[in-house]
């Protein structure tokens, strides 16, 4: 039987953080939200005699992209126009980039389990979003808000070799995209979007086999099921005797497969032509430096840091930097006084499993960074022990109220009074001669049994170490005695 | 004649355009007369000479990213009689946008 390896790449569309759009000053906001069409002026509408000015922003966003991903920035940059006819592109162009985009030539670094891999970047582009349609019954509505947000297109080379891939790439992607302030990484709101291009050929070969495009995939759950399916589908084709047609595919989030899209069988023809309303845009190689010494920590460097300057595990690091508010919060827990390692394990434990059960983002939940620091202090001045912390973290999760409060309130405060103790050690001794009998006769395991009744005794908040100190003390005493 | 029928209906696709025959045949005409002018350019040596898109003395013209307020919605929707919930209101849309 043959095995076959997916060949892989990704479109990423990814709306840039400006404050206004691409070529002309209409504010841009969040268009899940806004009243339609009240964010437009002449020239995102397409009036009549009206010239496109580009947004310096979105030019630097761009280059920051580009060199975060290893890209050259082109000195030369030339707009062109992508002809195509449809209701939500006003003008019946989109001034895009083709022959001159803004960065070449890059690559992104990802983890698949213990390896890393190298995934080229063919280019990245800036372009123009386009309104949104809302279908209604027999017609469909026009809300051009969207129309000429700032675009950037990042175009990977076809490197990439399974879904884990696929995965690793899109959400480093995301990751850097959000460190470096350019894109808020919320899928839901469709500031990113993905584009797969899927092939398969025998494990081995090089040859590069007919693809078939999956256009639209609005989140990377969505690029993860669409990928998964199109490659066994691709496989089930050739294994059946048939052959792979070249065709764009769309994914039905709710079967779960990818089909042909309807509509028109021929080629889009764009003709690209050179944006004659743009004059050239020129690159200095000073601008470049200058955004070059402006780029903020990223990801891999983070990682590194968190390694080297607290100790981390390598695993533990990728899992707080791979969102960037995740490691802001982590880093604002040790700023209030936390330990590295056991902010860590709380963070990458406790906190993540009430943050998936509750669905919840870091950014969402009511526990701040030095509440949860307030918390492991109380275990560690023994006040409460590590189960009582994990219950009232849940508390503190579900009421966003204090750890001391709620410790205090509840009465879950360790018993860690040595006096209160010493009579419950006494009472089980007492009350178990038996057992004393065994331990002093050589069978020192039983000492775990003991404390277990002064645990069971408390309802577990008794300072266990304290009372594991007491018996054993106590025992050697009698037998001595 | 450069150009086919086809061609010309292609082109006609292209930009929206519903013709008769007898304007096909006419815009077949003119169109080939056009091309055939842009043949003889072609036929100049401008392997020195770079790609120009613009003849104006003018490049990397840029706007700071400050937001302005633009037109109304009602000015927007001013000239159209095809709309509904302060949109513009089109035909059913139902494949995917390219």
């Amino acid at each position: 039987m043959i095995e076959y390896e997916p060949v892989i790449g990704l479109e990423v569309h990814a709306e840039l953080l400006t404050r206004s759009k691409m070529f002309c000053s209409c504010a841009v906001v969040d268009s899940t939200e806004a009243e339609p069409n009240r964010y437009v002026c002449p020239v995102c509408t397409a009036q009549p005699g009206v010239l496109p000015v580009i947004n310096r922003q979105a030019v630097e966003y761009a280059m920051m992209v580009g060199l975060a991903l290893n890209c050259t920035i082109n000195e030369f940059n030339q707009f062109a126009r992508k002809s195509y006819f449809y209701p939500d592109l006003p003008k019946g162009y989109q001034i895009s980039q083709y022959e001159h985009p803004l960065a070449s030539n890059g690559w992104l670094e990802i983890e698949v389990g213990d390896s890393t891999r190298r995934i080229g970047i063919r280019r990245a582009h800036l372009e123009e979003d386009t309104g949104k349609l809302f279908h209604v019954g027999d017609h469909s509505l026009v809300d051009l808000n969207r129309a000429g947000v700032p675009l950037l297109e990042i175009v990977s080379e076809p490197d990439m070799r399974s879904v884990e891939e696929v995965e690793a790439y899109a959400r480093k992607l995301r990751a850097i995209l959000v460190y470096l302030g350019v894109n808020h990484g919320d899928m839901s709101k469709g500031v990113l979007r993905f584009e797969a291009n899927i092939s398969i050929r025998p494990r081995g070969s090089e040859e590069l086999n007919t693809r078939t495009e999956i256009k639209n995939l609005n989140s990377i759950r969505s690029l993860v099921r669409a990928t998964r399916y199109e490659i066994q589908r691709q496989i089930e084709v050739v294994e059946s005797g048939g052959q792979v047609v070249q065709q764009t595919m769309g994914f039905d989030e709710d079967t779960g497969r990818t089909q042909a899209q309807r509509g028109k069988e021929q080629a889009h023809d764009y003709r690209y032509f050179p944006e004659p309303d743009l004059p050239p845009l020129h690159i200095s190689r000073e601008w470049v430096a200058e955004i070059g010494e402006r780029l903020p920590e990223l990801p891999d460097a983070r990682r590194e840091r968190f390694i080297q300057e607290f100790g981390l595990s390598l695993q533990d690091a990728v899992v707080l930097v791979a969102d960037k508010a995740v490691a802001d919060y982590y880093e604002a827990a040790l700023a209030a006084g936390g330990d590295p390692k056991i902010v860590a394990n709380w963070v990458t434990g406790e906190l993540f499993r009430l943050m998936n059960t509750a669905g919840l983002e870091i950014g969402g939940i009511r526990v701040a960074p030095e509440a949860l620091v307030e918390l492991i202090a109380l275990v560690e001045a023994g006040k409460i022990n590590n189960n009582t912390a994990k219950e009232v973290l849940e508390i503190m999760f579900e009421t966003g109220r204090g750890a001391e409060e709620i410790v205090e309130e509840r009465g879950l405060a360790q018993i860690s009074d040595s006096s209160a103790l010493e009579v419950l050690v006494e009472r089980v001794i007492a009350e178990n001669p038996q057992q004393v009998q065994k331990y002093l006769g050589g069978k020192e395991g039983l000492l775990g049994w003991f404390v277990g009744q002064v645990m069971r005794e408390t309802k577990g908040q008794a300072n266990a170490q304290m009372v594991n100190e007491m018996f054993r003390k106590r025992l050697e005493a009698l037998r001595e005695g | 004649m450069t150009l086919s029928i086809e061609e010309v209906e292609h082109i006609a696709e292209l930009a929206k355009l519903a013709l008769t025959d007898e304007e096909k045949a006419r815009y077949r005409e003119q169109l080939s007369a056009i091309l055939d002018y842009f043949n003889r350019l072609q036929a100049i040596d401008t392997d020195d000479i770079p790609p120009t898109a613009t003849v104006l003395p003018l490049h990397t013209v840029l706007r700071d990213d400050v937001p302005h307020p633009g037109i109304s919605r009602e000015e927007l929707l001013a000239n159209t009689e095809h709309k509904e919930n302060g949109m513009f209101r089109v035909e059913a849309i139902l494949d995917e946008s390219p």
